[in-house]
């Protein structure tokens, strides 16, 4: 298992640096000197000479790729254009907030999913079954602007019950929670429900049923057990999902992390900042897809005692 | 598309091939099974078509102008004559959402076609060739794969510009590489089978092998994505249009008439409702129709 752990782990950083570099050339294909940009109009040419030297953007791409990366692995992402801040620090502030709306997402998601998984799974092609299927594929096909511009029309704007956007205290961050984790929500209910259907068919089931285990037990200590692997490594992939995944809903809530920080980044033609915020949420993921092959592999001896 | 979903085209064309080489349903055939066993995919095919048609035929559906400005009756609220009410500009929301429907469609349908003949066309390459051409596709693909489409699709949108080609092209980069995944693996397969094999024996040329004998077999496999890369390309669309960087106006796309109709939505909110609306019953109808077709090629859901 090492020697595959290894692997992955060798794959996740060469997938890594393609990222960075795709990303990085992406955004030198934009046409304009940004330093122009960001000076404006009235700059004159010596000076924008000068600054482009300065932050070496006259350097052939691969000295400034090299430098990029050299500087970014100690954790140095350049200085923001249109904020005049470290990227670093502006990233480490938003990605709290980020996080904090992430975790929230996530304990909505997993504790709906997997009630409504289970409940379907025991009321097999029937009415809630059928009710609570429609309502995840729902989560699924709703976009999430929608859902979250939904929520916020009827319950902060029209009941009033919770604040409209803003971090201001942790009530701000359930609507905005609800509406990132629907999708997330309808996911984990279909997969509890398959697998745990697929679990329930398994001779160790019958066999338990046999020993005159009631059925709510069986369920517990029989399939649940079981059934929750895959369900729980994928889990694992969509909370880093969730973390690089809130761009709409923190621009429709105002609130300010990652996403909202690389769409102000677009809309001020910051390069430093869109670079630094697409890699944070690319590292993220791999870091969670990473985490879920290991999850995976530590918890289904079969996997463990492959090779 | 989900990651989830992947794994089980993936498994599904997997034991697909193994159960089914030689005596091979016919397409038609497939399709008849799935019109008696999925009643959803039949309503939701049904549902498509109907949207195709109103949106082909949107200007003789509606009495209105697309971009037909009324300031007298600005942002009026859903009546008789305004199914829909109107936006900030009087012009009939019913009638932008039956234009909107020709750039979403075409949203949804351009770049699925696109990046399904890229992915197939490298998938089967990378998996007939093998070596170092393989390893570089593939290293390429989990790349994109790896990227969070919608960070990718920013950031390709952000260079490119905004325009509806742009979109075509960002949307076909995003989506070819789970589509080359599945088509490698089936293509590896296939390579060892008996009848590919008789035809290398007889001298067919290996353009020939992957063009007449292993991508047919693919094909498949191949709706089935196609169909679910539609709904995922809507989606990732109507987001980036949501945040400025898709669709450029006057052209509508659903996701743009949410986004303008956000300024409005506490005072008129069908005008982000009624497009997110159609938006919704799309991606649903063409979920349930590649889940259906998905179920039909699955040889694990037909002994149920």
């Amino acid at each position: 298992m090492r020697k595959n752990l290894t692997q992955r782990l060798l794959q996740a950083v060469i997938v890594l640096a393609g990222v960075m570099l795709l990303i990085f050339v992406m955004l030198r294909i934009v046409p304009g000197n940004p330093i122009e940009t960001m000076m404006g109009e009235h700059a004159d040419a010596a000076t924008v000479a000068r600054m482009t030297a300065e932050m070496g953007l006259d350097q052939p791409l691969y000295v400034q790729f090299f430098r990029y990366l050299s500087s970014a692995v100690r954790g140095d992402f350049g200085t923001s254009y249109s904020l005049g801040k470290p990227v670093s620090q502006l990233m480490g502030g938003a990605f709290v907030n980020t996080l904090v709306l992430a975790v929230f997402a996530a304990v909505f998601a997993w504790i709906v999913g997997i009630a409504c998984g289970i409940f379907s799974a025991m009321k097999k092609n029937r009415l809630p079954d059928r009710l609570f299927m429609g309502f995840s594929l729902l989560g699924i096909s709703l976009p999430v602007f929608m859902a979250a511009m939904f929520l916020q029309y009827i319950f902060a704007f029209r009941l009033k019950w919770l604040p409209i956007s803003g971090t201001d205290s942790w009530r701000s961050f359930i609507l905005p929670a609800i509406a990132l984790g629907w999708n997330s929500a309808g996911q984990v209910a279909q997969m509890t429900r398959t697998t745990l259907l697929e679990t329930l068919q398994e001779d160790y089931i019958d066999t338990a049923r046999a020993k005159g285990r009631g059925p709510l037990g069986v369920l517990v200590f029989h399939a649940l057990r079981n059934a929750m692997l895959p369900v729980l490594t994928m889990m694992a992939v969509q909370f880093s999902g969730l973390l690089s995944g809130a761009v709409i809903t923190e621009t429709v809530f105002s609130i300010n992390g990652i996403g909202r920080l690389m769409v102000q980044a677009i809309s001020g033609r910051d390069i430093p900042l869109l670079q630094g915020t697409a890699l944070l949420a690319t590292f993220v993921v791999i870091l969670g897809n990473l985490l879920a092959d290991c999850l995976y592999s530590v918890l289904d001896p079969r996997i463990r005692k492959e090779d | 598309m989900l990651r989830t979903k992947q794994k089980q085209i993936e498994q599904a064309a997997d034991l697909r091939l193994q159960s089914q080489i030689g005596e091979e349903e016919r397409f038609g055939d497939l399709m008849r099974r799935m019109a008696r066993e999925n009643k959803t995919a039949v309503i939701s095919f049904f549902v498509i078509i109907l949207m195709a048609l109103a949106a082909a035929l949107a200007p003789l559906l509606t009495p209105y102008e697309e971009n037909g400005m009324d300031l007298l009756h600005r942002l009026s609220a859903p009546s008789a004559e305004h199914l829909l009410g109107t936006d900030e500009g009087g012009r009939d929301v019913l009638t932008r959402l039956l234009f909107g429907a020709r750039v979403s469609l075409l949203i949804g349908v351009v770049p699925a076609l696109l990046s399904l003949i890229l992915g197939a066309v490298l998938g089967v390459i990378a998996g007939y060739r093998g070596g170092i051409t393989d390893a570089v596709i593939m290293r390429i693909a989990d790349v994109t794969l790896a990227f969070p489409s919608m960070l990718l699709a920013m950031v390709m949108m952000y260079a490119l510009g905004g325009g509806i080609l742009n979109v075509f092209l960002t949307l076909t980069l995003v989506n070819w590489a789970n589509v080359a995944r599945v088509v490698r693996s089936q293509t590896l397969k296939l390579k060892n089978s008996e009848f590919v094999e008789a035809a290398r024996i007889i001298g067919v040329s290996r353009d020939r092998i992957m063009r007449r004998h292993i991508l047919p077999n693919c094909l498949p496999t191949l709706l089935v994505l196609f169909t679910l890369n539609i709904p995922a390309s809507i989606l990732t669309e109507s987001s980036l249009s949501f945040l400025g960087l898709g669709i450029q106006p006057p052209n509508a796309s659903w996701g743009l008439m949410i986004n303008t109709g956000r300024q409005y939505l506490y005072n008129a909110p069908w005008l982000s409702f009624a497009p997110g609306a159609a938006i919704m019953l799309t991606v649903l109808a063409f979920n349930f129709l590649g889940n259906g077709l998905l179920d039909v090629l699955d040889p694990r859901m037909q002994k149920q």
